[in-house]
This record gives C-alpha cells, structure tokens and sequence, in this order.
C-alpha cells in the first residue's frame, strides 16, 4: 500500500516536473519573476544562514577542541576538523536542511495558498501553463542562488570558530588559521557546491509540488507545507548518501 | 454560442452529471441554476476544462473542445474569460497588474498601449481611482470587478462567471449583475452565469438552465419561468413568501416583472 502510493507519488511529481519544464510563455516575465524568486527565497534568506552558520562554525571549533584535545594531536587540528565538516556536511546537507524549513514550507504554502483560492485555476483558465509559469522561476532562481548562500555558509562558519579563537583560550587564532588551510582538498568546496545544486533543485521542486496538488482549505494547506518540509528534508538525506558515494569515491 | 451534449460526469462512482444537454447563446446573459450540490459548477467547471467529463461533446461556435490538441486548448482559452467565485485576483499584484496580467502574457502591446487598455477596463467597472491598490485593500464587491475588468482584458468571447454574488449585499450583487448584463450585450459576449441568486435569475436570466440531481430540468428565460410546471424548479426559484408573491403578482397580471 505504502509502496504503491509511493510509485504513485513518484510518477505525478515527474509528470509535474514535465509540465514544469517547458518553453515559457514570455521570456522577460520569466526573466523577471525568476530575479523576484532570488530576492524572495535566496536573499532573504542571507540573514538565516549568517546567523546559524556563525553559531554552528563556533560550536563546531569548540566541540572539536574538547574532543580531540591529546597530546598525540596537534592544535591545528581544530581547524581542520571545522573546515572539513562545514565544506563537506555543514554548509550544504545541514544547511540545505534547515532551508528546506524555511524555503520549502514558503513555497509550499504560498503556492498550495493559490490553488484553494483558485488562483492557479484563473492562470489555467487564460491559457497560461500555470505550472510553469508559477514554479520554474522559483527552482531556477533557487538553484542559481543556492552558491551565493553556500558561500556565504562557509565564510561565516569559519569566522564563528575564527571568533571562538579570538574570545577564548582554547585554541590560538595562529594554530586555527593554520588548521584551515593545512591539507586543504579544492575539490571539497566543489563537492559541496554540486550537492548543493541537487538540494536546492529537491526542495524548490518538491515542496512546489505539495503546494499544487493541495485540495481543500486552509487546513490542507499546512499539511502540505509540512509534508513539503518532510519529504524534501528525507530526499535531501537519502541523495547526501547517494552523492557522496558518488563523488568522494 | 457554446453547446453542451450529453455531458456526463462521475466522482468516485458518483453521478454527479447525467446526459446534461444545454446551450449557451452569444450575446445573452446564460444562467445555469440550481441547488448547491446539483452539479452546476461541476457543469461549468467541465465546461472551461478545468474538470475532464467522462463522456459528451462541448461545442465552441461548433469547435470540438474536447476533442482538441493542447495547444488548440491553449488558443481557445485565450478566447475565454472567467470571473471565480472567491475572485481569484493574484495577492502579489495591484489592481492595475491583476488586470494588465493579461495583457502582458498574450498581446503584442507596447507598455504604454497595455496600461490604456488596463484602464480602460477599470473605467467600465467603475473603479478607476483603485489601480495602485492590492486585492486586500479592496471589499469584495470591488474585488469582483477587477476579476471582470481582467476577464474582459482580451476582449473574450465566452464570459465565464462562476457564483458572482456570492458573499455580496444585495444592492452590490445587482450593480454586479447590470454590469455582466450591460458587458454581455456591449461586446457581443457568450456570457455564462453559475448563480443560485434569484434576484440575478428573475434580473437577467435570458437564457436559464435548471439542473437539479446532475440532470438538466428545465430551459427557458426569466418571463418563461413564473409560468413553468416543474416541481423541483418551482421549489427552488420560488422557495421565499417573497418570490412566492412575486410570482403570484406576475401570474394574476399576465404581465413580467419590470426593474
């Protein structure tokens, strides 16, 4: 029964995926509405990203400092350990976590707010592939900007521990410095940035797809929303493996 | 014209249309009535395409709607206009942008063409003076007619107005009711009205079909109908003392009803 819902779950979100991806009807309303869209969800969400990466940069360094503190092992190695879990993990899996909450339940419910008062129907009705006149703007928009907030991640979290290594004596700014650029891998900071993409393609596409199909009122609407925010934080999870395998192996 | 032939439609083993037969002549205000359940909006929302009926032919100035490619869809929606229920207008536009909306996504106007024309239609609802406004800032009476100003934006063919009084006081519904009457006869409009409000049945119903339990009833025109036989119509237009007496006075002076 799952399993079959499952399937046929699958197969509707593809079908709206091929209703999603066509020609626009005018290029200079997509245009603009995809630059409203990475205002709306990308720019906006700066603010978000700053505030938890630089709490969690800071976290990270400290928790490091008191679990790997040996004599065996040199002090650099805090700052190691930070960059490699916020390039790897932080600034792209957990974050993308957190946006699907604040980006997915936005999409979701503004969308599924549009189907229940009929706007959605209004926009069929004229002739307009509502689909994607309404969606593609927002995952393009997202994708393109989902680097700008990685980036972003990244600078802030190294700046938390940076801040940790100022305000405190349990690692020195020197040896925190020099653990962020001892062994660096590029090609960590391109991992990140390629799940990155993925992630912000799952939790624009997915949560858009539970606003749309929404039947019902207000109530349904918040469940859409939540089940937008479950079911991309899941798929998020579950391509992390799949991506890593893929591209650290 | 629009026809409608042996349309049939079920939900989940549920008849909800059966064999519904009805036409919708250019020009005249086409009521479709009925109780609430009785299938009209199902009818209405069938025929527009926003609900696949399992069986039955809609017929646009003889055109095959549901026999046609998606982009033969495309085009003929461009050649309809509809006014929702709830309005429909988008939150994130003013007035003047719910009504240019349009406009922008179909004509090859120039801006300054597109906003003549934007204005123009605001002027014949009578709301010139709200265009930079949002849909919020509005009551729902005036709400109603930026989603007349923006169905009408393309100059439609067909008018489509799903329940256009509902939720409005009755001074506002007739002002509604005269306005898709004056636009229909105006423009030339297929105008189709999805209405339980018997002021707008007995005030413009030029053309009225009557479903009742997804089948349709009766046809006729709003003099037509203080002298029709069927019960259940009867029961439903007639159901108030007030349209009772209404309809005794019209029967004992053999005369309609005037404004």
């Amino acid at each position: 029964m799952l399993l079959s819902h499952s399937i046929s779950s699958f197969g509707k979100y593809c079908l709206f995926l091929s209703r999603v991806f066509n020609r626009p009807n005018r290029w200079n309303v997509f245009l603009n509405r995809t630059i409203f869209e990475i205002t709306k969800l990308g720019v906006d969400s700066i603010q978000l990203v700053i505030i938890i990466s630089l709490f969690i940069g800071s976290v990270i360094a400290i928790q490091m400092q008191l679990n790997i503190a040996s004599p065996l092992i040199p002090a650099y190695a805090v700052g190691l350990a930070t960059r490699d879990i916020v390039l790897l993990e932080f600034s792209n899996s957990i974050l993308c976590l957190i946006l699907a909450g604040k980006v997915g339940s936005s999409i979701a419910s503004e969308i599924g707010t549009m189907r229940v008062t009929e706007q959605i129907d209004a926009i069929d009705i004229m002739g307009v592939n509502s689909a994607n006149f309404l969606v593609l703007p927002k995952i393009t928009g997202f994708i393109l900007f989902m680097p700008v907030l990685v980036a972003f991640c990244i600078a802030t979290s190294f700046l938390g521990g940076f801040l940790v290594a100022v305000f405190t004596d349990i690692i020195s700014v020197s040896r925190y410095v020099y653990g962020l650029q001892a062994m660096f891998n590029e090609w960590y900071v391109w991992y990140g940035f390629i799940k990155s993409l993925f992630f912000a393609f799952i939790i624009s596409s997915v949560a858009s797809y539970f606003g749309y199909y929404v039947k019902g009122g207000a109530l349904e609407v918040g469940k859409a929303s939540t089940n937008a925010v479950v079911t991309s934080s899941i798929m998020i999870l579950l391509l992390d493996v799949i991506l890593t395998k893929l591209l650290l192996q | 014209m629009i026809e409608v032939k042996n349309l049939t439609k079920s939900f989940d083993g549920k008849t909800v249309l059966d064999n519904v037969n009805a036409t919708f002549y250019t020009g005249k205000t086409n009521l479709i009535i009925g109780q609430s359940g009785s299938g009209k909006t199902v009818l209405m929302k069938s025929t527009v395409g926003l609900v696949r009926p399992d069986s039955g032919e809609i017929l646009y100035d003889g055109r095959d709607f549901l026999a046609m490619n998606t982009t033969q869809i495309k085009n003929l929606r461009r050649e309809i206009g509809m006014l929702f229920q709830g309005s429909a207008l988008f939150d994130s536009e003013t007035v003047i942008g719910n009504i240019m909306f349009p406009l922008i996504m179909f004509s090859d106007m120039t801006q300054a063409e597109m906003l003549d024309r934007a204005y123009f239609c605001l002027e014949r609802v009578n709301l010139k003076g709200a265009e930079n406004k949002y849909p919020s800032e509005i009551s729902g009476g005036m709400q109603k007619r930026v989603a007349i100003a923006r169905a009408i934006a393309l100059n439609p063919k067909y008018l489509f107005c799903d329940e256009p009084n509902s939720g409005l006081d009755p001074r506002t519904s007739i002002l509604i009711d005269e306005l898709l009457a004056d636009i229909t006869h105006e423009y030339n409009i297929t105008t189709v009205i999805n209405t339980h409000d018997m002021n707008s049945v007995l005030g413009i119903g030029e053309n009225i079909v009557f479903i009742n339990k997804g089948k349709n009833e009766w046809i006729g025109n709003k003099n037509e109908i203080y002298h029709a036989a069927n019960e259940a119509l009867n029961e439903f237009v007639f159901a108030t003392d007030l349209f009772q007496e209404v309809k005794n006075y019209i029967i004992s002076s053999a005369k309609p009803l005037q404004k």
